[in-house]
Parts: C-alpha cells; structure tokens; sequence
C-alpha cells in the first residue's frame, strides 16, 4: 500500500494541483478544493429522519472522515468480505489506486491522485454473492472545519451483486475515491446523495471497471453544497456490459454542483448511459462535463448521453459540454444537452386547474428530475431520493 | 353568475386590441353559446377569464359571483368556480393524471378553507366520474395527457370539470378534434354536469356541437364585441348562411 501511495504521490507531483486555467476546471474554480487555508463550514441542524434510516443494510458510519466503529454495524455480511482500509488485505492492496491510475490519461485528475496518496480512511468491500442488503456508508459530520480523505476499494466478482448506498456530508471539506472492480456478470449498484449543508465543499471520484456482461449503476442526489465536483471514470473492457450514471441536483443561492463522467468503450455491444438533471435558482450553477469515448473495435456500442437543467430565474447559470469520440463505424450515440425555463404552458394549465403556483412549479421540477431519480433500480430507496426532493421543495415555499 | 361589462382587452407585448368592450350576463344554470369567425376574440375571452399572462386589461370589468375576476390568480378563479376546458389540452410529463387531479383538487379545497380529500376518498370518486367518461384505469396512471388521442384529451378535460366541481365551465372548443362518437360522450359528459348551480359558456365554430349541448343563448362575436344574441335558433342561421348576412345587417 505504501508503494502505491509513493506512486500516487509522483503522480501527483508530475501532473500538479488543479488550476483555474486548467480546461477541465474552466467552469468549476478548484481553489476551494485545494486551499490550505480553507473556511470552515457550518453544521446543518435538522430533524429529520436520515435517509435510508427505513432501508434494510449495512451502516458503516464515519465520523469528520474516521471510522465509527460504535456507530457502525458489525463489519459481516453474508457473501461480503469487508474491512477497513487500514486492515486492507492483498487483492485490494493490489488494487488500491490502480482504477484511479488508468483513470488519469487522458485526462488528469490531480485530486484523484492526491487522495491514492494520503488515504488513511475507507472501506474496503469484496462481493462474493448476491449480497442480501446493501452496504451503506454514513458520513457524519460534527466539526465544521474538517478536511476528510476517503478511499473506497471495492471489487464485486463475478456473478455477485451489491449495492452501495452514500450519504451524509463527511466533512467541510472531502475528497473521495471510490475503486470498483466488477468483474464478468458482477452487478454494482450505487446511489448516494451528498451532504445537505450549504457551505461543505466535496471532490468525489468513481472509477469503474467493467467485465463481460457486468452491470454498473449509479445514481447521485445533490440539493445544496456551496461546491460539489463528481467525476466518474468508466472504463467498459468486457462485451455486453451495462454502465449507467445519472445525477438529480437542486441548487438555491451559493451552489454549484459539477458533474464530470467519462465513459470509455473498448469492447463489443456494451451500453452506456449517462442522465443528468439540475435545478437551479437565485444564482446557484450547473456544470456538465460528459464525454462518451468509443474506441477502435468498440462495435455495436450503444452510448446516450442526456444532460438537462431547469433555470428557475435569470441570475442563474448552466454550463454544458457534451462530447462525443467515437473510433468505431457500428455504433449508435446519442446526446443531448438542453437548459431551459419552466414551461409557462404547463404553468398555466395547473395554476388554471386551481394549484398554486408555488405548488404547480414544485410539481414541474419534480417531474422534471424524475428522469434521474428514475434510473435507479430499487422502488423503495428511488422513493426515499423522491420524498427527499419534495421535502426540499416544500422547506422551500411560501 | 358571470358578469362581464365593457372589457377591453389587448396584447401585453403588441400594440393590438383584441376585445373591444365585452358585454355578457350569464345567470346560474344558464348555458350560453358563442360563434363567430375566426380571429374574433373568442379564445382570447376565455383566456382573459381564466388569467392567462400576455394580456393588458384596459377597460372594463368581469366578475364572478360578484367577485372581480381579472386581479386574481389563475389558481384563485379557479377556487372561486371558474372552469376552461382548453381547446388543446397542455401536456406535461412526468406529472402523473391521478397526482394532478388530486393536487388541483385539495389545492382548490384548501383556498376554500375546505378539508382535503384524503387518498381513498379521492380514488372513490374518481373511479366512478372515471367510469362514465370510459376513462381507464391506465389512462389515469399516464402523465397528464401525454400520448392522449384528441378524444382521449378532450374526455381528460371533463374529468376533470367533473372532479373540480366548477360553478362556471367555460368550453373552448371542445368539438374540435373529435369525431361523432368522442363528440357525443364529451357532450354526455357536460349534459351530466348541468345544474340549477352551474353554468356554461361554449365556444364553438359548429352547430353541430349545440345539437349535444343545448344553449339557452347564442351570442354571435366579431370583432372583439359581441354583436347579436339571440336563442337556438341563431346557431342554424349560421350554419345555414355564415356570418355574412348577420355581419352586414349590424354594418
């Protein structure tokens, strides 16, 4: 693990810090995620019943970024090796930081390396089955200056399947790398929703990689956070594998939220899926940056790509760039990038049928987002997002 | 019930008038027609009623049950009894029929300071409104009129007139789109809604449509006024003879 770390550090010094001038930050300033003088961030207080709280599974719980063994379940589960990453044993040693390696060309993704560097904190998972409950990591938060590091290595072998759930907000300032190995007809699915407390700032980084006839799906909530950056980085190299990543967010004020996916195809008659929704109002921005590569030999690639936002007023700002590389001549992509206002025809229409117009917008964006939400394969986690989303929507009238 | 008196009416962006002083008087229960050619300013009434943005009132005055109209919320017309079917239903993904329904439904309750129906009491009801108007189940579960057929949308707007209960109905058009049978299930389905309480106002190019659902009055509109009124009688002149003759005779 230290040799991995030293390399990561290399890495890290070869490629430098993200820079404003950086293409790949154009639109997203770094220098809140690299600052050594960082602000703190304020602790959201809120009585809510956490999400997940009514889903049956596994709670793995960090506190500011350090493993809560006392509010953690008993690390066992039937069909699952887990550990924490201190106590990492040889196959995920071996592959701590390699995904995030192959995941730096051709783009480089400095903060990435930075955290295969420092790591100390994680969790590591092997499926070795269809696991009965999902495995889920709770990220509390109790210090308002905290600068958390997490490294998840993750490998789902094959023909098992599991379900990682995220959530919470870790720390006023994290830096994530999720490793996920899924071998041929593994299945791994994901669904997290970031931290809710305005001024937290997070760098999340996934990087998959996809055998023969293995599934990858993720799905990600964000409502508030001052600045929230997730790259995803798939790399499809068996045939018949399925990748889907999609995002709902809602902004209000000092948000911006940053979605950054890079889907490379070098195998045959894979499909890959990319549904991403913003909603965003008084200033907040929205950021998309999606890339489909397909590669020489890539036939029969099935790629789509859908990026929409939703601009409630005029002060705030999407920024889109959708890209498509393909180097194969049997493939079928599609894409799409759309920023619009709310559609005064349906305005109307409800307002005209006697709801309120607060109520009428509501019911719009939520359909608007349900795009997303509706990627998600499992009812009752898909109804706990869509409660969470109305539950914002609501705090938010009158 | 619906009292309109000299309304004049333009577009908010361009300097153009559209209603040139309005007089019309519908009392409880009555059922009034109005005809006219196109670009009349029929649609614009019905729009200027409901609430509609993109128009500038600059004369005049409409209310309903004595309550002035045009300073409201679309939302609160609707509260106080006022009902458009739309000539073309909007269509709106992702909201689920039933949702709609049951929001518009309590939101109107709750202005009313009424309480709310909770979710079997709502499902009662309009399974059985549902059922006369041979909407489905199916349909009932789509997004707001996505995928609809013209029939399908119109039945979906006396839906929901049946489940809103309005004191004032005003049908834009309804007939345009349907074929025979779709055009006599509308009707049947508005006929069902008439009461000592609840009027209408039926805006329509076609005779054909007053043969289903008979009118007290028909008011013929051109111009941006109402320019003759009178009983059944003057919708089969117009379909006889067009609006030529009555046109010149009010010249």
């Amino acid at each position: 693990m230290e040799a991995a770390r030293k390399s990561a550090k290399a890495r890290l010094e070869a490629m430098g810090l993200p820079q404003r001038r950086d293409e790949y930050w154009k639109y997203t300033r770094p220098d809140l995620l690299t600052t050594t003088d960082m602000a703190p961030a304020a602790l959201l207080v809120t009585d809510e019943a956490p999400l997940f709280d009514a889903i049956d599974r596994l709670k793995i719980v960090f506190v500011d970024g350090v493993f809560d063994a006392q509010a953690s379940d008993d690390l066992s589960l039937e069909g699952l090796e887990i550990s924490q990453l201190k106590d990492a044993p040889d196959w995920a040693q071996s592959l701590y930081g390699v995904l995030e390696e192959n995941g730096q060309s051709p783009v480089a993704r400095p903060l990435a390396a930075l955290n295969s560097a420092q790591a100390q904190q994680g969790i590591v998972i092997r499926a070795n089955a269809k696991v009965s409950k999902p495995v889920s990591l709770v990220y509390v938060r109790k210090s308002d200056t905290s600068d958390a590091i997490l490294h998840h290595v993750i490998r789902v072998e094959e023909g098992a399947d599991l379900t990682v759930l995220e959530n919470g907000p870790a720390a006023a300032r994290l830096n994530t790398v999720m490793e996920v190995d899924v071998a041929d007809t593994g299945a791994f699915h994901h669904v997290r929703a970031m931290g809710r407390d305005h001024e937290r700032r997070a760098a999340t980084h996934i990087f998959g990689r996809l055998g023969h006839e293995s599934v990858f799906k993720s799905f990600t909530m964000t409502v508030n956070g001052k600045l929230t950056r997730n790259e995803v980085v798939l790399d499809i190299n068996g045939d018949n594998a399925v990748a889907h990543v999609a995002g709902a967010a809602m902004g209000d004020g000092d948000f911006l939220h940053d979605d950054t996916v890079f889907i490379t195809h070098d195998s045959l008659n894979c499909e890959s899926r990319q549904v991403f929704k913003k909603v965003l109002r008084n200033g907040a921005t929205g950021v998309f940056q999606g890339k489909i590569l397909v590669k020489e030999g890539a036939q029969k690639t099935d790629g789509y790509q859908m990026s929409q936002s939703l601009l409630l007023d005029d002060d705030s700002q999407f920024y889109g760039k959708p890209e498509l590389e393909i180097y194969a001549d049997d493939v079928m992509c599609s894409h799409g990038s759309t920023t619009g206002a709310i559609d005064e025809k349906a305005m109307f229409y409800l307002q005209s049928r006697g709801v309120t117009k607060i109520e009428a917008q509501d019911l719009l964006v939520l359909a608007f987002l349900d795009a997303a939400v509706d990627e998600i394969e499992d009812a009752a986690i898909a109804d706990d997002i869509r409660g969470r989303l109305e539950g914002w929507l609501a705090r938010r009238r009158d | 019930m619906l009292d309109i008196k000299n309304l004049h009416v333009k577009l908010e962006d361009e300097d153009k008038q559209i209603l040139k002083g309005v007089d019309l008087k519908i009392g409880a229960g009555e059922v009034h027609a109005i005809m006219g050619p196109n670009g009349s300013g029929k649609s614009t009434l019905s729009y200027v009623l409901s609430g509609r943005a993109g128009y500038e009132v600059t004369d005049g005055t409409a209310t309903l049950l004595g309550n002035d109209l045009l300073d409201l919320e679309p939302e609160e017309r609707a509260a106080l009894g006022l009902f458009l079917a739309f000539q073309y239903p909007v269509e709106i993904p992702g909201v689920g029929n039933m949702t709609f329904l049951r929001t518009a439904v309590n939101s109107q309750r709750k202005m009313r300071g009424e309480d709310e129906l909770s979710a079997g009491e709502f499902l009662k009801i309009i399974r059985e409104k549902a059922k006369t108007l041979k909407i489905d189940a199916e349909m009932l579960k789509r997004p707001v009129n996505v995928g609809f057929s013209g029939g399908e949308k119109k039945r979906n707007e006396i839906l929901q007139m049946a489940m809103l209960e309005p004191k004032m109905c005003i049908l834009d058009e309804t007939d345009s789109g349907l074929d025979v049978d779709a055009m006599k299930l509308v009707s049947e389905g508005v006929n069902a809604l008439r009461s000592e309480g609840r009027s209408f106002l039926v805006i329509t190019h076609y005779q054909r449509l007053l043969d289903h659902i008979k009118p007290d009055v028909v008011h013929i509109m051109a111009n941006g006024r109402m320019i003759k009124s009178g009983g059944p009688e003057l919708a089969l002149e117009v379909e006889n003879n067009g609006y030529a003759d009555i046109l010149a005779e009010v010249a």
